[in-house]
């Protein structure tokens, strides 16, 4: 079974994110990128039915050159190969743009299962796999919190409010998992050693077949008006409990009509 | 006046608040018209009118058999026959998708966790933890929007609705993902976390897999009750009520954070809560950078303290 692990890196969270004033897009040079957290569950996810059923694991990312960080830390994990889709055609492409030139390059690789993290931590749409599955007409089998594959079919559980839905359907398909499906293995030594060595295939906007009139910045379908600093919380009150603050917490609860 | 399209969230007959809020975002822009997918929408009609629904579009359950993809047909085609102004949704991580795949058929732009929206649908963002405010617009197509829970204060503005029945032919592939089980968790009486007004959150302060204290406080609140993810890292309460960066996102009128540093992590969900009170050992945790209240102390004195105190002056 060849698997396709789709994997953004983002701006690390630890640090602090900007927006950059040119363009109001990701200021990426403003903190270090790192792995989607998410994504490193849809590594794991793909490794494991590899093992269970064989095949290739390719990781594809869309992104700047400096994406290569989070591509090897993918192929040390255990991934085969990598595809880099990197165009300055694409930059400032928004969420549904993003879908669509994913959607190209998945058109240029033989794959049964898309499987993706269900957002990123940065633009935290969570749409992109239902948009996805929505370009190329596969059965969108999002929210994963189990994945099983037998045969041809396939068969998760989707997280809901109310617990989760039992979902069926045929391969292809595209599949995004939520944290707590599996526990992301370390890449060893051993596996960054040998990530080295494997294939990076870069791919521009034209190998894949993607119109550059409906990617990028200027063609988005959304655009951002404006950013700003959130105003700042006024500064609260904070008190140390000399044995009376919860009375004090519940007087203040009062003050706001909460009790 | 143009036709706003509502996506109408609704259990066991009943029509959520978030939907309630939604209406009142869409007389913004024009006349709300709801869209409600199963059963029961002509007992719900007087509730949609009540927030100035005009009309509800009553649709199959059957749509509900697969996943997201019939919904988002139903809405594009909908959107398309009555060139709706706008589609609004709230912004579950299923209504998300729906909006996204609604888009991509219409064409459009989606835009997703709005906090607020203008008459002209700018549409307002929180991102990165809640440090940055964005405003968005959509400059092609029918605007899909999908907004936060408790972001648009709901109120009523009574209106006549009619109910009329649509439906829609799914395509192939729409059908692709077929639910063929629904798992409901035990529900306890608490609200749903992302709908409530008053959530209770309990972090690695807590100590252990007694939630007893967070889950008091919150029952004297009427709140829902929510955790950090060093707690539910430690299996102390279960992964659907973390509250956080890869958790859920809520914002309700008040947060009582208890037992929990306030990391990036978990500010992410829960920044654009009104009035936020914080219980913490610490004094230099972050959370009470946030908070409007804070007490420096040990949570499992002073939270029982102060739920003996709300029920005192009930």
């Amino acid at each position: 079974m060849n698997i396709v692990v789709l994997v953004k890196q983002v701006p690390d969270t630890a640090t602090e994110r900007k927006l950059s004033s040119d363009d109001n897009t990701l200021d990426r040079a403003a903190s270090d990128g790192v792995i989607n957290e998410l994504d490193e569950y849809a590594i794991e996810e793909a490794l494991l039915l590899k093992e269970k059923h064989g095949g290739e694991v390719t990781i594809l990312t869309m992104g700047p050159d400096q994406a290569t960080d989070s591509i090897r830390k993918a192929l040390s994990m255990g991934a085969d190969k990598a595809v880099h889709l990197v165009d300055d055609a694409l930059h400032g492409s928004d969420a549904l743009q993003t879908a669509y030139a994913l959607s190209k390059a998945l058109g240029t690789l033989e794959f049964d299962l898309v499987v993706l993290g269900s957002e990123s931590t940065d633009a935290r749409t969570g749409i992109v796999g239902a948009a996805l599955a929505e370009y190329l007409g596969l059965p969108q089998l999002t929210l994963a919190g189990k994945v099983d594959v037998d045969g041809q079919a396939i068969r998760i559980q989707r997280a809901t409010d109310y617990g989760h839905d039992v979902v069926e359907a045929q391969l292809p398909a595209v599949v995004s998992v939520v944290e707590k499906i599996n526990e992301p293995r370390y890449p060893s030594f051993k596996l960054i050693m040998q990530a080295k060595k494997k294939p990076v295939a870069k791919l521009s906007a034209a190998d894949a077949g993607i119109d550059t009139a409906l990617v990028g910045l200027g063609n988005a379908a959304t655009e951002t008006v404006d950013f700003a600093p959130a105003p700042p919380r006024a500064a609260g009150t904070v008190i140390k409990d000399e044995g009376d603050g919860g009375v004090k917490a519940a007087d203040f609860l009062a003050e706001k009509k909460f009790v | 006046m143009a036709e706003v399209l509502v996506l109408v969230d609704h259990v066991d007959g009943e029509v959520k608040k978030v939907t309630t809020e939604l209406l009142t975002a869409a007389r913004r822009v024009g006349e709300p018209s709801a869209v409600w997918i199963g059963d029961g929408a002509e007992a719900a009609q007087a509730r949609l009118a009540e927030f100035g629904a005009v009309k509800v579009y009553a649709a199959s359950a059957e749509l509900n058999d697969y996943v997201v993809a019939p919904k988002a047909e139903l809405l594009a085609h909908l959107a398309r026959e009555k060139s709706a102004a706008a589609v609004l949704v709230s912004a579950t991580p299923e209504n998300k998708e729906v909006a996204g795949r609604a888009a991509v058929k219409l064409g459009s732009g989606v835009l997703t966790d709005v906090v607020d929206l203008t008459a002209d649908l700018v549409a307002e963002h929180s991102v990165f933890g809640g440090a940055v405010v964005t405003h968005a617009r959509v400059r092609t197509g029918v605007p899909v929007v999908a907004v936060r829970p408790n972001s648009v204060p709901a109120e009523p503005a009574p209106a006549q609705a009619e109910v009329e029945q649509v439906s829609v032919e799914l395509s192939a592939a729409a059908t692709a993902a077929r639910v063929v089980e629904r798992v409901v968790q035990e529900k306890g009486a608490r609200p749903e976390l992302t709908e409530a007004a008053i959530v209770v959150s309990g972090g690695r302060g807590v100590g252990s897999d007694d939630f007893t204290v967070v889950e008091n406080l919150a029952d004297a609140l009427g709140a829902a009750v929510g955790a950090s993810r060093a707690a539910v890292d430690s299996g102390w309460y279960p992964n659907q009520f973390q509250v956080g960066q890869t958790g859920k996102t809520v914002s309700p009128n008040l947060y009582v954070a208890l037992g929990i540093s306030g990391a990036i992590q978990h500010r992410a969900g829960m920044q654009t809560s009104k009035n936020i009170v914080a219980v913490n050992k610490d004094p230099e945790a972050p959370i009470f950078e946030l908070a409007d209240f804070g007490v420096v102390g040990d949570l499992h004195t002073v939270a029982p303290q102060l739920t003996e105190e709300i029920n005192k002056r009930r």
